[in-house]
């Protein structure tokens, strides 16, 4: 399969004063296939905002090289190239969103790129019906929800028909309603087809990505799908990181001697294995939150 | 609500008034003071202020909020009118020691008090039924032949729209810091005026903080959406003129030729 990003021996590191430096990543290498839905799972200052960065040469590597659609990042003349189909969105919506008015925003970029007027009006529509803010497209950004400006700061990128979407924390500050509207959008992103490389701190999105890249200290500790990553609870605690409650209720019951089968990541796979379990019928109504 | 802050003076509404080209509507409102100044006889002054009074009603503007556009102002114009009664020489009325109050001064003190009035008036006409959205995009429009000249248009007009958009944003902040403040035992509202100069440190500090952190991260967002100038940009809102500004501009001119034509037939006021 093709690769949309691939990052090769890469390292980077901040100033910290005149003589020191922070190594914020040490010869990371990793590919990301076209169309796979990706999380990046680490600690606070692991590197996982340093690596996201250097995606689409808003930072690029000190050593090694990041290749985005086959175009190296230190190419200077490609820069908007590259930015142009690896879109990013960050954590705060509120300091990303330039213009006054919803549809203005989305605007933005396409505006930048020198699209003519009937195509952005056509490219906008698209974008916020996408996220489902279609109907808000003339609201001032400050009478929306969290949630909501997230999914507008997301469609802002969508009408660059980006090829890979990197999101940087972007459900850190939105409350579980506005979460659940970005997890949606982005689960409809990808299977439109859409590379999304999804940075977070909640094992509950991680679960429901293709794959799972674990950050350590500057370094991938861990790479896999999310039924192999979860499946390692031991080192997973090991490495400070939390598991779904659900995986940690059933590591815990067959720990206790249940006959539970590997890998529950779901409440839905506990509930049916439980179910199992007692003999009784499967509980084919119990409908999926996350 | 101060979420729901109205920037400006601006009285959202859809009147033709408010429908008008907000080029049209900045370049008609100078035309209208110049007009103003034009205007030597008290018919045509009258004219002018009915013609103001007219546009204010076809875009719904409240009475009271034409009179409150104009008390800040009432002082300035008393004392300038003051000044005019003393200094105006002509037919003294009263004497008080080298005090004269002289007719034509009293003349051109209330021809020169109404005509600032409507001055301001025609100015507000403009702020109160424009978004400052759209002024921003008029002026942007207006200005773009001094791109040309390297006079930074489309900066000023980004961050007049940057600014526009932070405004409700930052508003929100001061007040949510006000209340971590206050929490903490802070006073706004006693003591003399520098001593609640001082208060307000712990707000401006962290509020300036922040502002310098979204700077940051808002740059960083739209350097990720391929911005890079005013260069080669396409807009989604193109600004078209429409039958309805020509209408404006007629009646606007109409109005000036008959201002003048009067100057020439009628004694002046003053």
């Amino acid at each position: 399969m093709e690769n949309i990003i691939e990052a090769k021996n890469v390292s980077f590191s901040y100033p910290l004063d005149e003589t020191t430096r922070l190594q914020a990543l040490k010869n990371v290498s990793l590919q990301i296939p076209k169309g796979q839905f990706l999380a990046i799972l680490g600690h606070n200052g692991s590197g996982k905002s340093t690596l996201a960065k250097l995606f689409n040469a808003i930072l690029t590597p000190e050593q090694g090289d990041v290749y985005a659609l086959g175009i190296n990042t230190h190419d200077e003349t490609r820069v908007y190239d590259i930015r142009q189909h690896v879109g990013m969105v960050f954590q705060n919506p509120d300091n990303q969103i330039v213009a006054t008015v919803v549809e203005e925003d989305v605007a933005f970029g396409l505006e930048n790129l020198g699209i003519p007027t009937a195509e952005i009006r056509k490219r906008i529509d698209e974008a916020l019906k996408l996220v489902g803010m279609y109907e808000y497209r003339n609201e001032a950004p400050h009478h929306l929800s969290g949630g909501q400006k997230q999914r507008v700061a997301i469609a802002g990128v969508l009408a660059m028909h980006p090829d890979c979407i990197v999101l940087d924390e972007p459900t850190a500050m939105l409350d579980p309603k506005g979460r659940k509207e970005v997890m949606r959008t982005l689960r409809e992103l990808h299977t439109a087809g859409t590379t999304v490389v999804l940075i977070t701190h909640f094992m509950e999105e991680a679960v429901q990505t293709d794959r799972i890249v674990v950050m350590e200290h500057g370094a991938v500790i861990l790479s896999g799908t999310p039924k192999e990553i979860f499946g390692n609870i031991p080192l997973l605690h090991s490495v400070g990181l939390d598991v779904p409650q659900v995986t940690e209720l059933s590591y815990e019951l067959k720990k206790c001697g249940l006959h539970l089968p590997e890998n529950i990541l779901t409440v839905n796979e506990l509930a049916n294995a439980l179910a199992d379990l007692l003999g009784g019928s499967r509980c084919p109504s119990f409908k999926q939150k996350i | 609500m101060t979420r729901d802050i109205t920037i400006g003076q601006f009285l959202p509404g859809d009147s033709i008034i408010h429908r008008l080209d907000p080029r049209i509507k900045t370049l008609l409102a100078l035309f209208y003071m110049v007009t103003l100044f034009v205007a030597q006889s008290a018919v045509g002054l009258a004219i002018s202020a009915l013609f103001i009074l007219f546009v204010a009603v076809l875009a719904h503007i409240p009475f009271r909020m034409l009179l409150s556009g104009i008390r800040p102002l009432i002082i300035i114009i008393i004392i300038a009118g003051v000044f005019n009664m003393f200094y105006i020489p002509g037919h003294a009325l009263w004497h008080f020691g080298i005090l004269t109050i002289t007719r034509e001064g009293i003349g051109t003190a209330a021809f020169m008090g109404i005509r600032v009035i409507f001055l301001i008036l025609g100015a507000s006409m403009l702020t109160y039924t424009t978004s400052p959205i759209l002024l921003t995009d008029g002026l942007d429009s207006m200005l773009s032949p001094l791109a040309k000249l390297h006079f930074p248009v489309h900066e000023l007009s980004m961050m007049m729209t940057i600014a526009l958009r932070f405004i409700p944003t930052l508003t929100e902040e001061t007040q949510k810091i006000m209340q971590a403040q206050k929490a903490r035992g802070a006073d706004f509202e006693s003591g003399n005026i520098l001593r609640r100069a001082k208060a307000l440190l712990p707000i401006l500090i962290p509020l300036f903080v922040s502002a310098f952190r979204r700077a940051d991260e808002l740059a960083l967002a739209m350097d990720c959406r391929c911005y890079r100038g005013g260069e080669g940009r396409t807009k989604l809102h193109i600004l078209r003129l429409q039958k309805r500004d020509g209408l404006a501009v007629c009646t606007s001119s109409l109005l000036f030729v008959i201002v003048l034509t009067l100057n020439f037939v009628l004694p002046h006021a003053y």
